[in-house]
């Protein structure tokens, strides 16, 4: 019997291993193939197309009992676990729409045949064919965006870069991925490295570049494997395109591009003044692309399909799909890609089931730790760069972390000062001194102490913080601050001893 | 089965004058050098960063600057087997608050706080070297802790 089951870091950490262990003692063939993203059903099995999780080791007997007489689905109302169904066709999978992520869950990641026999290498053959220019021009016409957070237009990027003069370009892939509630570039390089290889290949060819690092960070160490081993494994196939990985060493602000492009470099992180930007003098002063992991992942996509099949997903200036990630106190949390405009109670609610705990949704951060605290009131935001930041929020790499009504939000505000002070590359005062400063008068906040001149202290710090950082550590982690004091503010009064 | 996961760098019976001169033939070779001398040694120290620095052609002074910069890189050496310990905002809204009092308690281990491993839909998590845990009940986590040592 062949039993299916990915070797993706979350099925690792849900206890994958053994479990695969188990189906090979019993005499199955098993295949590790990547995770379809459905997190809350990990260990989960695959036999000819139906699912079975979360599998324990004790389970692989009934499992095998039941995979080998394709006995019906049993159903599950609430969809805490899958006994049957076919995977394909459940609401989770069936609602999105998979162009980054199209071969989750049904690919072995290092397999080469596997990934030529769906699609793999089409984008980069008809970016050879089409030629630099007209590669520029489809990224462009597809209205893909940087996924990183900052979302600039990808395409716009890349001309700049192609029409600046350097001894050499570089493309450098940003797989620092260091946000709460993120990991959809770990899926990516995990579950469908060629894909990023093809895009960042793609993206060497379209701005004239003959070298790519890809930047991984350390807590990532099977990520780091999957693309070393793939990065090898491809090599003939991208030349003369060369990609070389270099590995993070915990340091947030190296998901900065500037930071990051210092430590390739050998230095500090620390992050650099722009201009010039890093597309005309970026890495080694050379120009340089530096593109998140989803960015370039959805290059072989568009240009294999075209770009105007890309564009026809979305809405606004938002174009395309997101790999949104449910993440935190989620019942049916993991990888759900969708075309840009699907609001946020749709996704917390309808998709991801409300919370783990079975207990009311009090708040749902959205965009990573420099993203804002959303109550339930602004449900029906659409996902969506522009509507995010008019409502003071941002959509950042597309991790939401959802709270229950547990959460004090004073708290998680001052959990936002204490981690920029953490990770504050120490440029800026008012990163680097005012957000200790803020961890503090939170606590005084919380303790009781004057609270009404200490949340005035706060207002202030975040205004300059706000206005006279040098990049968006310090300057975005205002934005979960004063949204909880916003959104929240029952929580930042004085409070009943305790 | 799948790949097996190679660990980084493994050749523990290289010197650091090996490591250094094996990564001379790149482009900033000094994190790949640090993450290397921390892998094998355990610390990147004052010797040895005297030595890099011999070695690039760079001061003591910046090379000593990159490696206070960055979390991974400890000027000394700790025998103790390190646990990281994700304590970021999607594992604190699964109760990632519960492990505290069990990593207070550890001994012979070193719990050190991560922000994020990735596996947020399936928190609270933790890392032992490479391998990575989910779901962890405070009884689960002291398990590993026990484990670990
Ligand atoms: C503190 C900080 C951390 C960041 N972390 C990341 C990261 O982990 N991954 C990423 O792709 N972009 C990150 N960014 C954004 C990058 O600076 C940059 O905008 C991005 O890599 C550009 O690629 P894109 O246009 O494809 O998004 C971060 C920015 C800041 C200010
Ligand atoms: S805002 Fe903070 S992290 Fe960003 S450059 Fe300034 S000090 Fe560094
Ligand atoms: S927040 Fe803990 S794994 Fe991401």
């Amino acid at each position: 019997m062949k039993v299916r089951l990915s070797d993706d870091a979350v099925a690792l950490a849900c206890g994958a291993d053994a479990v695969a262990a188990a189906f090979i003692a019993a005499g199955c063939e098993v295949e590790r193939v990547s995770s379809w993203g459905m997190h809350w059903l990990e260990p989960l099995v695959e036999i000819d197309g139906r699912g079975y999780g979360p599998v324990a080791v004790e389970d692989v007997a009934r499992v095998m009992a039941a995979g080998a007489v394709a006995s019906p689905p049993s159903p599950d109302e609430a969809g805490d676990r899958l006994w049957g169904t076919p995977i394909a066709d459940h609401p989770f999978i069936a609602r999105q729409q998979r162009l980054t992520f199209a071969r989750a869950g049904r690919t072995r990641p290092l397999s080469l045949e596997d990934y030529r026999t769906t699609g793999g290498w089409q984008g980069l053959a008809k970016a050879r064919a089409l030629g630099p220019e007209a590669t520029v021009e489809a990224v462009i016409a597809s209205g893909l965006r940087g996924r990183g957070g900052a979302g600039f237009p990808a395409g716009v990027k890349w001309r700049t870069v192609a029409q600046a003069s350097g001894a050499r370009k570089y493309i450098v892939c940003n797989a620092d991925e260091g946000d709460s509630g993120t990991f959809a570039d770990r899926m990516a390089m995990e579950g469908d490295p060629f894909q990023l290889i093809e895009g960042m290949a793609i993206a060497g060819l379209a701005v004239g570049a003959d070298k790519g690092y890809v930047y991984v960070r350390s807590e990532y160490p099977h990520a780091i494997a999957k693309m070393r081993a793939a990065i090898r494994l491809s090599a003939d196939l991208v030349a003369p395109f060369v990609i070389e990985l270099r590995v993070g060493a915990g340091a947030y602000v190296c998901g900065e591009e500037t930071s990051l492009l210092n430590s390739i470099e050998g230095k500090r992180g620390e992050v650099r003044a722009k201009p010039p930007l890093p597309a005309l003098k970026g890495l080694f002063g050379c120009p340089t692309v530096v593109n998140n992991v989803l960015t370039l992942a959805a290059v072989p996509w568009i240009m294999a399909q075209g770009p105007d099949a890309y564009a026809a997903y979305g809405m606004g200036r938002s174009r395309g799909t997101m790999p949104i990630q449910l993440a935190g106190n989620i019942r049916h949390g993991g990888l759900f890609e969708t075309a840009f405009g699907i609001s946020l109670g749709e996704l917390v609610n309808d998709i991801g089931g409300g919370t783990a705990s079975g207990r009311p949704v009090r708040a749902v951060q959205v965009g990573g730790p420099l993203g804002a605290y959303h109550p339930v009131g602004q449900f029906d935001l659409p996902f969506d760069y522009e509507a995010f930041a008019a409502a003071d929020g941002l959509i950042g790499h597309g991790g939401l972390v959802v709270f229950d009504d547990r959460v004090d939000m004073a708290r998680q505000a001052r959990f936002a000062m204490q981690f920029c002070a953490a990770e504050s590359c120490g440029k800026c005062t008012p990163c680097r001194i005012g957000s200790t400063r803020g961890a503090e008068v939170l606590d005084q906040l919380i303790a009781g102490v004057d609270v009404d001149a200490n949340l005035a202290l706060i207002h202030d710090l975040c205004d300059v913080m706000k206005s006279t950082s040098l990049c968006a550590l310090g300057g975005f982690t205002p934005y979960p601050v004063m949204s909880a004091i916003t959104h929240f503010p029952e929580d930042f009064v004085v409070r009943e001893p305790s | 089965m799948g790949i097996s996961i190679d660990s980084f760098y493994s050749q523990p019976m290289k010197t650091i004058d090996d490591i250094i001169k094996s990564h001379l033939g790149s482009d900033g070779p000094l994190l790949p050098i640090l993450h290397e001398v921390q892998a094998v040694f355990g610390c990147v120290d004052e010797e040895t960063v005297r030595q890099i620095a011999h070695g690039l052609n760079l001061s003591r002074a910046e090379v000593h600057g990159v490696v206070s910069f960055y979390h991974d890189f400890k000027a000394t050496r700790d025998p103790r087997p390190v646990v990281k310990l994700c304590r970021a905002e999607a594992c604190q809204s699964r109760g990632q608050a519960a492990l505290e009092s069990v990593a207070e308690a550890a001994s012979g281990v070193k719990v050190e706080t991560v922000y994020c491993l990735g596996l947020c839909a399936v928190g609270p998590a933790a890392m032992l070297g490479e391998e990575v845990h989910g779901r962890l009940t405070p009884a689960r986590f002291a398990e590993l802790l026990e484990a670990a040592r």
